[in-house]
């Protein structure tokens, strides 16, 4: 995964079947990227959805949330619609996977993304990771101490 | 692995001996089924360890897929106010298919609450803000789902039906 200090690398991915979201965008905030599996697993949905009942405290901190994998842009529709999620899930679907590979966070066994979290400053530099197990819910504890942290700064 | 990062206090519920060698305490939600199922689990290791078990409750409502468990929380907590929040506990997760507002206050009458005092508790600003701060308070210390459990001060990610935790709870004491 990428290192902590390096410019995270750009892209520019489907969030809504009419919508994209570009990293440069959001210049001026904290991004949260949580890489993960797949749409609709037990795992992730846990994960998702506990982020989405944590976004109010990523948001004291001027953090937004981004979801990633390599569902396709009507599985995340269908999966945010489900859940009542508050934040967006980017396609890396074509070609499969790019941005994981870019955040160097792609498994080529699974053909999925890792589940990897990546916090990034207001300059757009990563000021945290975390590489989690993949059978495992890494929680929101390591985020908001990594946000914490850097607002102590 | 994950610590509790606001060590059991004055403002938590807490049941049974105080200066119990064993300390469990749950995040939990009162509409989660998995928590429903757990409900039953820790009376019954309550029943068994006795003195030796301290266990402790704090609120985890996930509120975007559990509409009512805010409420629920509250309801809980308005109940402490009139020294009553365990029979409300156990009350929620026995009736825990229906937790909609009319039912919250038809179970502070059942419990035999001042009912009027209940309701006018339950609009309480502090009682929200205690949920959240129990919220928050789990967040921080690696709650990644409902119910989670620390023991003395340690999450325990094993499983939780009661043979695991049970015989775990009984070789912190030998």
């Amino acid at each position: 995964m990428l290192a902590v200090g390096t410019k995270a690398p750009e892209f520019s991915l489907a969030s809504t079947p009419d919508q994209k979201v570009q990293l440069s965008q959001l210049k001026g905030k904290k991004v949260i990227l949580a890489f993960y599996p797949a749409d609709w697993s037990p795992v992730c949905s846990d994960q998702m959805g506990l982020y989405n009942e944590t976004l109010k405290l990523f948001h004291q901190h001027n953090a937004e949330l981004i979801g990633i994998s390599v569902d396709s842009k009507w599985s995340h529709f269908a999966f945010c619609q489900d859940r009542k999620f508050h934040f967006p899930l980017l396609a890396d679907f074509e070609p499969k996977g790019a941005v994981a590979k870019l955040y160097d966070v792609y498994d080529a066994t699974e053909g999925e993304s890792q589940r990897a979290l990546f916090v990034i400053d207001e300059e757009g530099i990563i000021r945290w990771n975390y590489l989690s197990p993949v059978g495992m819910n890494p929680g929101a504890d390591g985020i908001l101490d990594a946000l914490e942290s850097m607002d102590k700064k | 692995m994950s610590k509790l990062r606001i060590a059991v206090n004055s403002k938590d519920h807490i049941q049974g001996n105080a200066n119990a060698p064993i300390e469990l305490l749950e995040y939990g939600d009162y509409q989660c089924p998995h928590c429903g199922h757990a409900y039953p689990i820790i009376k019954s290791i309550q029943k068994k360890m006795g003195a030796k078990l301290k266990f402790v409750f704090r609120n985890f409502p996930l509120a975007e897929v559990h509409p009512n468990a805010v409420n629920a929380a509250v309801s809980s907590e308005a109940a402490a106010l009139q020294n009553k929040f365990w029979e409300m506990h156990d009350h929620l997760f026995e009736y825990q298919s229906r937790l909609d507002d009319e039912s919250l206050v038809k179970y502070a009458g059942q419990l035999k609450l001042n009912v009027e005092q209940f309701e006018t508790d339950f609009e309480k600003p502090e009682l929200i803000q205690k949920v959240d701060a129990d919220f928050e308070s789990g967040v921080r210390s690696g709650v990644n789902g409902t119910p989670s459990f620390f023991i003395n001060g340690e999450k325990f990610n094993d499983s939780w039906e009661e043979e695991t935790l049970l015989s775990y709870l009984e070789t912190l004491i030998k």
